[in-house]
């Protein structure tokens, strides 16, 4: 909720956050950057499943439309770059209202499926429109403007993009809409029976998490000077989820933590053991039968323990 | 190219084959799929370690008659004893909880086994050579054909017809029925669902496991191969119905026939073709061309 002391603790992270470049050395920059990058993508993500109960299979079917259109418009077509990083994000909230347009008609593990499909479905136009994508290969040497061609200017472009779009969700989750998405995830029928035009709502949710993903697909773009066809993997769309259900899905940031534990721990075991995907397994099945909730619940918990 | 009857027959048994293949493995997700509800992200992972492990028993058993035979059968016991080991010590307390987790779970399983395969086998191209009778081709009157995929063809619908007779013909297959209808109901006749989910968590991984054992000789055993194959067997369960194993077998023939033939008509697009084609059935059909709808 907003009150005065989350917003306070959110200010102190984004001071700190913007510290980051002033303290420390270049890998740690890029390291932060691909974390907020990751942190946009995971919080889009849980405005489906935390606040509206969508377990949605296909998110990295909008990363990847964000971040393929970012590139081809960028590079291909040679727009300017406020036009093209605006184009691809709408592309993205397009591509999402079509697609929502479908999924939402289902539920449960209808949904679910339903969302892979369209997922699957992105990736293979990926994979095989090489005039476009260039297929397998990738999209590289995306041509990214001057001016943030740098990775301090660009950390500190993300920073912003990051706090802007974080600020929107965070008063979308809790306006009237928010509230009333948490509804329909709470009791889909009671929604209906009071008058909730239940499909719209979550319609509206599926298209506003889409557009988020589309944003943090065009700063990954932006930030790798490439796209690869794996972004539109369901693999993608898996690991989002796995950062949302570490960091915790009942919490705004939960899912922001997710992404940067996960990052973090991604470079710092690939240097130990080459085994990465074991150790993820195992914390997953430590998360999932001993903290449910997700590290955002414990903390909660102990918390109120500490009062 | 239909102009070229030989090159046609070709591709239609190419597609039948292939067909048969993923229905083996397709078969044993939907089964799990419509009794316990979880979507199985593991099996993918299941037919792969059944691949590697048939490739290893193959080698144990070099000097054996039929050692091949051994080897697939040996395959599909160890996944059965693997899958449960799963179900009982991590499974079965995740059945109450939202799909989501049980979903997550699969994900870990995959993690984990893809790792315990690189770990053992290395990752390296591995090939599993063919069994002794089935090396060469049968004339089928039009023209050859590699005899061990008749063979592969040959299984696919002999699984079928067993699943078909157990499902629908017997007192077990009964109950298997009866789980993916009402559970509670089962259970307050006295059946104990807990053990029929439990079985039917292992017959199904056992059924990944011959699949994949199966298809070594036939295709290269790389990591991989696991996530190629789940992406598969979800289109064909999807298009088929949930837990509809007939509809597994239409989809299972539907997918190999797409895929030996979109490659000739749109050579490069055939895989878009088949997503689309998942995708439109679950718009118009979501319970899929043979399952049929929940009651609400």
């Amino acid at each position: 909720m907003i009150t005065q002391r989350n917003m306070i603790l959110l200010g102190i992270a984004f001071v700190a956050l913007a510290l980051v470049p002033a303290v420390s050395g270049l890998f740690l920059v890029y390291l932060v950057t691909e974390i907020m990058i990751f942190a946009l993508f995971a919080l889009s993500f849980n405005l489906l499943l935390g606040y509206g109960g969508l377990i949605s299979f296909g998110h990295a079917a909008y990363f990847a439309i964000g971040a393929y259109a970012c590139a081809v418009l960028l590079t291909t077509l040679g727009w300017p770059f406020l036009f093209g990083f605006g184009a691809a994000i709408l592309l993205s909230a397009v591509s999402a209202a079509v697609i929502g347009y479908f999924c939402v008609k289902l539920t449960e593990i209808y949904f679910s499926m339903l969302t892979l499909a369209f997922a699957q479905l992105v990736w293979a136009i990926a994979f095989k429109w090489v005039a476009v994508t260039n297929g397998d290969t990738g999209f590289t040497g995306v041509a990214v403007p001057g001016w943030m061609d740098e990775p301090v200017r660009f950390f500190y472009f993300t920073l912003i993009v990051l706090a802007v779009c974080a600020y929107m969700l965070w008063r979308i989750v809790n306006s009237a809409y928010g509230m009333t998405l948490v509804a329909t995830r709470e009791n889909y029928n009671r929604a209906e029976f009071i008058g909730v035009n239940v499909r719209r709502i979550q319609l509206v949710a599926f298209v506003l998490a889409g557009t988020f993903a589309g944003v943090a697909g065009a700063l990954f773009t932006l930030f790798n000077h490439a796209v690869f066809v794996e972004n539109a993997w369901w693999t993608q769309s898996a690991e989002v989820m796995i950062m949302s259900i570490l960091g915790g899905v009942g919490s705004f940031v939960g899912p922001a933590v997710g992404a940067a534990i996960l990052l973090i721990l991604d470079r710092s075991l690939a240097e130990i053991t080459v085994y990465w995907p074991t150790v993820l397994g195992i914390i997953l099945l430590a998360v999932l039968f001993f903290f449910p909730e997700g590290l955002m619940g414990v903390a909660k918990k102990a918390g109120r323990k500490g009062k | 190219m239909f102009n070229n009857p030989v090159l046609t027959f070709i591709q239609l048994m190419n597609g039948i084959s292939l067909g048969m293949n993923l229905f083996i493995i397709a078969a044993g997700l939907t089964l799990i799929l419509g009794v316990l509800r979880v979507l199985n992200f593991a099996h993918g992972a299941f037919y792969m370690m059944g691949g590697y492990i048939c490739f290893s028993l193959v080698g144990l058993f070099a000097g054996l008659p039929g050692g091949f035979w051994l080897a697939v059968v040996g395959s599909a016991i160890a996944l059965a004893a693997f899958a449960w080991v799963v179900e009982t010590t991590m499974l079965r307390h995740l059945y109450d909880r939202d799909h989501l987790y049980q979903l997550l779970f699969t994900f870990a399983l995959v993690m984990i086994i893809s790792d315990l395969v690189r770990f053992n086998w290395g990752t390296n191209v591995l090939s599993v050579s063919l069994p002794n009778g089935f090396r060469g081709a049968t004339d089928l009157g039009i023209s050859f054909y590699p005899t061990y995929r008749l063979l592969l063809t040959g299984m696919g619908i002999f699984v079928a017809i067993s699943m078909w007779y157990f499902v629908n013909k017997t007192r077990a297959g009964r109950f298997v029925r009866a789980a993916r209808q009402d559970r509670e109901m089962l259970e307050s006749l006295g059946i104990n669902v807990g053990r029929v989910y439990m079985l039917v968590f292992v017959a199904g991984s056992a059924l990944a496991g011959l699949g994949g054992a199966l298809a070594a000789p036939a295709v290269s055993l790389a990591p991989g191969m696991d996530a190629e194959i789940i992406v598969q067997c979800f289109i064909i369960v999807i298009i088929g119905g949930l837990g509809s194993l007939g509809g597994a077998f239409v989809g299972a023939l539907m997918l190999g026939l797409l895929k030996s033939f979109g490659v000739m008509l749109i050579p490069n697009f055939e895989i878009v073709l088949i997503y689309l084609m998942m995708v439109i059935v679950l718009m118009f059909r979501p319970w899929g061309l043979l399952g049929k709808p929940e009651a609400k």
